[in-house]
């Protein structure tokens, strides 16, 4: 999957992509691929935006600072939101994965849309790299997030999880 | 009938569980369940958002996703019955979801595959996922009440006996929705029995719990016909907005 500027638009791209995502600051709306594309039509620069849960409450939050960032970098801004193709952790850039261990929490394992409907998946530990680690909630602090807590060097971790 | 009244259906049995399960938000047994409440609560009312906004569009009367939501009474909701019943305790509130989400995992699947309108595919992909997760947190909790303690069992048998007498509505086409299944908008509701009872076999089977029989099944939402619980839920949920109509937060 991939995401792009379309025709003049790598400079409002760069300003649009440069946002961090609101609560999970150490990656950008590109990084996770909420933001699909950035076209600029007539001097408006119009942003893609996809949420990431339906009732996602950040996603407005995200819509806001986009506008902002594109409007900080001269241009007028319109966001237009895309339901298809949902997004599902597939969007995530290979960098941004890499972004989120380093953070502490564990990248999505592989894409769990047709995963069976029972048992968890198998879990990194992000600080250890220990395969030795427990679901503790489905649930964790924002919509996208499960608790895990590894059970090598007992840290309690957030995995962002598949869908 | 008209195709935006199935979508309002929708809509509305999505907002009305999501603000039921809401109603554990502060109050769950656990820290974990007390996040797990209201991320669950989201997703449907995030769904029920998108529908309610794209039901408004089809009726093209100027109404609002908020119109809809808080300035129909009772009478005008459409939801089915089984999403209003009242939380009481774990049990049902497990149960309710499991067997909620046990018809609209399918439900969606199969409207992805057939549905003419960009915005209820839209839905459809994002909510399919969503619903496999409530299955599978409904499903485990219905397995550890059932196969638990002499007390968590007989809940769960309690929940099994209050609520399986309104699953048969998930099931039925209102006059309105069978307008939508012609046009090719959304898929016919009586094709996910099968997915339906295949779940809620495998899970009820781990749970050591059986489905009854039910002789009388308990139908009427579709015609705005509700129990007693519906009209306090939107007495809550809509007081603010009808005391300042027009208020946004």
């Amino acid at each position: 999957m991939s995401v792009c500027w379309q025709g003049t638009g790598e400079a409002a791209w760069e300003a649009a992509a440069s946002v961090p995502d609101p609560e999970v600051p150490c990656v950008t709306v590109a990084d996770l691929g909420i933001l699909r594309w950035v076209r600029v039509e007539d001097g408006v620069a119009v942003a893609g935006v996809t949420p990431t849960y339906s009732g996602c409450p950040a996603t407005l939050a995200i819509e806001l600072a986009i506008e902002a960032a594109l409007r900080d970098a001269g241009f007028d801004a319109r966001i237009e939101r895309v339901l298809t193709p949902p997004w599902t952790t597939d969007w995530i850039t290979d960098e941004g994965r890499e972004k989120l261990r380093d953070y502490g929490i564990a990248p999505p394992e592989e894409s769990g849309g047709k995963a069976t409907l029972f048992g968890a998946a198998q879990v990194t530990c992000p600080r250890c790299g220990s395969r030795e680690t427990e679901r503790l909630s489905e649930f964790g602090s924002t919509a996208c997030k499960a608790q895990y807590r590894c059970l090598s060097c007992r840290e309690p971790f957030d995995y962002f999880k598949c869908i | 009938m008209a195709v935006f009244e199935a979508i309002l259906e929708l809509a509305d049995d999505h907002l009305v569980l999501g603000h039921r399960i809401s109603e554990w938000c502060g109050h769950a047994p656990m820290l974990e369940e007390d996040l797990a409440m209201p991320n669950m609560a989201l997703d449907l009312i995030g769904t029920a958002r998108t529908l309610y906004d794209r039901a408004a569009m089809l009726e093209g009367k100027g109404r609002s996703e908020d119109d809809m939501a808080y300035l129909r009474g009772e009478r005008e909701y459409r939801n089915c019955l089984l999403v209003e019943r009242p939380n009481e305790d774990f049990a049902h509130t497990m149960l309710r979801s499991l067997y909620f989400a046990a018809f609209m995992r399918p439900f969606w699947l199969a409207t992805l595959e057939m549905t003419t309108d960009e915005t209820v595919r839209g839905v459809a992909g994002k909510a399919e996922k969503e619903m496999a997760y409530h299955i599978r947190h409904a499903g485990e909790w219905v397995i550890r009440l059932g196969d638990g303690t002499e007390e968590s069992a007989r809940r769960m048998r309690d929940a099994v006996a209050a609520l399986h007498i309104y699953t048969g509505e998930l099931f039925e086409s209102s006059p309105a929705a069978t307008e939508a299944e012609a046009e090719g908008v959304l898929p016919v509701r009586a094709d996910m029995r099968a997915a339906w009872e295949d779940v809620i076999g495998q899970v009820f089977a781990e749970a050591l719990l059986e489905a009854p029989e039910v002789p009388y099944p308990q139908t009427g939402g579709r015609k705005g016909l509700h129990g007693e619980g519906l009209g306090h839920l939107l007495a809550e949920m809509q007081s603010v907005y009808r005391a300042h109509p027009g208020a946004t937060w």
